[in-house]
């Protein structure tokens, strides 16, 4: 792997899990107060509404699972340490106790298993608490403290070490483009110099829905577009987003940016990946100190802007009833509601919505490196109940989503939970049906 | 100085000093905290719209959300309104704000304000009653959200006491015949003032930032306000 001014940092931060450390926590914690994160925490009246909009709530009726008492242990730090009134409560003996290694070891599963970061608490807030977008902020100080959970520390050494969570190196992504170039006759570029396009994929494309390649390079050949694939810096996941460390998440984005400015590529395309977008487009430019040499596109954005070009064509259309599962991070907090409704419409007959589907749509259960996490399962699983109910309304024969992770995700729940019904990758259904040459 | 004249004077000033002097400083204190600029390529630059949107979007639950069943949903537009109406509405409070501020307009009819003075009393109990005995509410609970619901209920509960005090002929400012009702009612007043800023109440000013704050972050990324 190419040596990174992030990774001795990121290195740090998986070193932390040897020896929890609340004091650390809490300076994170404090550190993660900005101004904007201040008004948000201060605004809270505690009335509970967040509650109705959490999957893990809904699901349990557990009150730990209420999404701003999941934020306790920052929110009493910054009362204690950072908030206007802190000089004062503390020399009073009012101020919040110190955050303890017990407290934030029960903490590690109500900020972590029990939170897609999917952002639904945050629409619901009549206060205007961005709680996702605090409860990442939060992992931060977990992740630097050794409170993350162990298997996300695992997945974080292993895309630090092998460039991809899953342990996916070079070799393995070159046998399935090889694989995807005889199943579609066409070559697919690699590392080609002045590419205006350059894609990123999840591990899990990769591995489980590889099929996206071939497809993308039919869509591509057909639209003109001039693209490449990296040997090295392919990997989209990002498990610093997950964990909630900005080090190793720029560790990990310093990759895909080195590729990007050694193959001079004017954009770079996220995959169906909803948190490989967040990382991707909003949060890495934060993590590294500065804008990028080159444009983030996501590829559901990409192919509704070729389609809208009319350089991506399509003939006839799947007369079955499919319906669109809303990526949290593409979808809710990435803003991009209607580009794969577009698509959909395009290529499908009996598109249906579900119910609450588009911004308030609930999540998989598996975002936020959820997935990623052994003990979380059940409770995952679990939570795809909220999911179960917005499909079954609407009797749909096919699920339709634009990320791999979800899609992964859903199969595994829907398979679980004794239902049939086919989970689709929107990329492959486009190509599917693309106008023949 | 008696307790009206005390209560009328020296704490009504007292109490209005701490309320703005404390309310600064924790919008100041909280300001001085500092910002990181957000460094990723706006999807929109129209962020005074979107935190407008979140302000005002917030006021009313997205169709998706108005199912929740939860009591305090619907209830905290009735404590919320109701005590609008009885602040604004109500002659004698009117005439309070004109002494302070120099504004006036014309008030509500007395039995509309008395309904509202009602329907508000009502909804507090029920407020009570449910953070009591939810479990999300009584988990999330603690001394700042009993405290804060006491001191506005004071005023609430002293108000209702002090409506059918006797006057003298010449009405207000003139005190009236027996001032104990009335001077409690304005010292609760001046409490609720006094505790303004360094308790849950502050989100009468809070919730604009949070929500604007919010708003211009989730427009920036063209994302659901």
């Amino acid at each position: 792997m190419t040596p990174s001014p992030f990774a001795e940092r990121a290195q740090a931060v998986l070193m932390a899990r040897e020896a929890p450390d609340a004091r650390r926590a809490a300076r994170e914690f404090v550190a993660e107060t900005s101004r904007e994160t201040a008004f948000q925490l201060e605004a809270c009246v505690h009335c509970g509404l967040c509650a109705e909009a959490c999957h893990f709530y809904l699901v349990t009726r557990d009150p730990r699972y209420t999404p701003i008492y999941k934020l306790r242990p920052m929110l009493d730090t910054y009362r204690r340490e950072r908030a206007p009134f802190s000089t004062v409560t503390r020399a009073l003996g009012l101020a919040p106790p110190e955050v303890t290694a017990a407290e934030l070891n029960e903490w590690s599963e109500l900020l972590y298993d029990s939170c897609n970061l999917c952002g639904r608490c945050t629409l619901i807030c009549p206060m205007g608490i961005d709680i996702a977008g605090l409860v990442r902020r939060a992992r931060e100080g977990m992740s630097a403290a050794g409170f993350a959970p162990p298997d996300l520390y695992a997945a974080a050494e292993r895309a630090l070490e092998t460039g991809s969570p899953m342990g996916v190196r070079w070799p393995a992504l070159r046998r399935q483009i090889e694989l995807q170039e005889r199943e579609t006759g066409l070559k697919v570029p690699v590392d080609a110099e002045g590419a205006e396009y350059m894609l990123v994929l999840s591990s899990m494309e990769i591995i489980g829905f590889s099929e996206i390649i071939g497809a993308l390079a039919r869509i591509f050949h057909q639209a003109k577009v001039s693209w490449t694939i990296p040997s090295a810096g392919f990997e989209a996941t990002n498990v610093g987003v997950q964990i909630g460390s900005r080090d190793v998440a720029a560790a990990l984005l310093s990759r895909i940016v080195d590729a990007a400015e050694r193959l001079k590529v004017k954009y770079v395309i996220s995959p169906e990946c909803g948190h490989a977008y967040s990382a991707l487009r909003w949060e890495g430019p934060n993590f590294l100190g500065g804008p990028y040499s080159f444009k983030v596109v996501q590829i559901v954005e990409l192919l509704d802007q070729l389609a809208r070009e009319g350089r991506l064509r399509t003939r006839g259309k799947d007369t079955r009833r499919l319906t669109f599962h809303d990526p949290c991070q593409i979808v809710r907090r990435g803003g991009l509601p209607q580009a794969p409704r577009r698509l959909m419409n395009q290529v499908s007959d009996g598109f249906v919505e579900m119910p609450d589907s588009g911004a308030a749509s609930f999540c998989c259960g598996g975002g936020g490196g959820v997935s990623a996490i052994h003990r979380a399962e059940k409770l995952r699983l679990a939570a795809f109940d909220c999911k179960k109910r917005q499909v079954q309304a609407v009797g749909a024969e096919a699920l339709v989503t634009a990320c791999a992770n979800c899609r992964d995700v859903l199969e595994e729940a829907i398979e679980q939970r004794a239902m049939t019904l086919p989970v689709l990758g929107l990329t492959e259904l486009v190509a599917q049906y693309l106008e023949p040459d | 100085m008696d307790l009206l004249e005390f209560a009328r004077g020296p704490a009504l000033w007292f109490s209005l000093v701490v309320m703005v002097a404390g309310s600064l400083w924790r919008v100041v204190g909280i300001y001085r905290l500092g910002s990181r600029p957000d460094l990723s390529e706006p999807r929109s630059t129209r962020l005074l719209a979107g935190a407008m949107r979140g302000i005002f979007r917030r006021m009313i639950p997205r169709k998706e959300f108005r199912r929740t069943g939860r009591l305090g949903a619907f209830n905290a537009y009735l404590y919320h309104i109701g005590l609008a109406v009885i602040v604004f509405g109500y002659l004698p409070h009117i005439r309070f704000i004109g002494r302070l501020t120099g504004l006036a307009w014309p008030p509500l009819p007395a039995p509309v304000v008395y309904f509202a003075v009602g329907l508000t009393f009502v909804s507090f109990f029920l407020a009570l009653m449910e953070r009591l005995t939810d479990p999300v509410l009584r988990l999330l609970s603690g001394f700042d959200d009993y405290f804060s619901w006491f001191v506005v209920f004071l005023p609430l509960a002293t108000g209702m006491i002090a409506i059918n005090q006797s006057y003298a002929p010449g009405a207000a400012p003139a005190p009236p015949l027996d001032p104990r009702p009335l001077a409690i009612h304005l010292l609760s007043v001046e409490l609720l003032f006094v505790w303004l800023p360094f308790g849950k109440l502050a989100h009468a000013f809070l919730v604009f930032i949070s929500r604007g704050v919010t708003g211009a972050a989730l427009a920036r990324k063209g994302a659901a306000i």
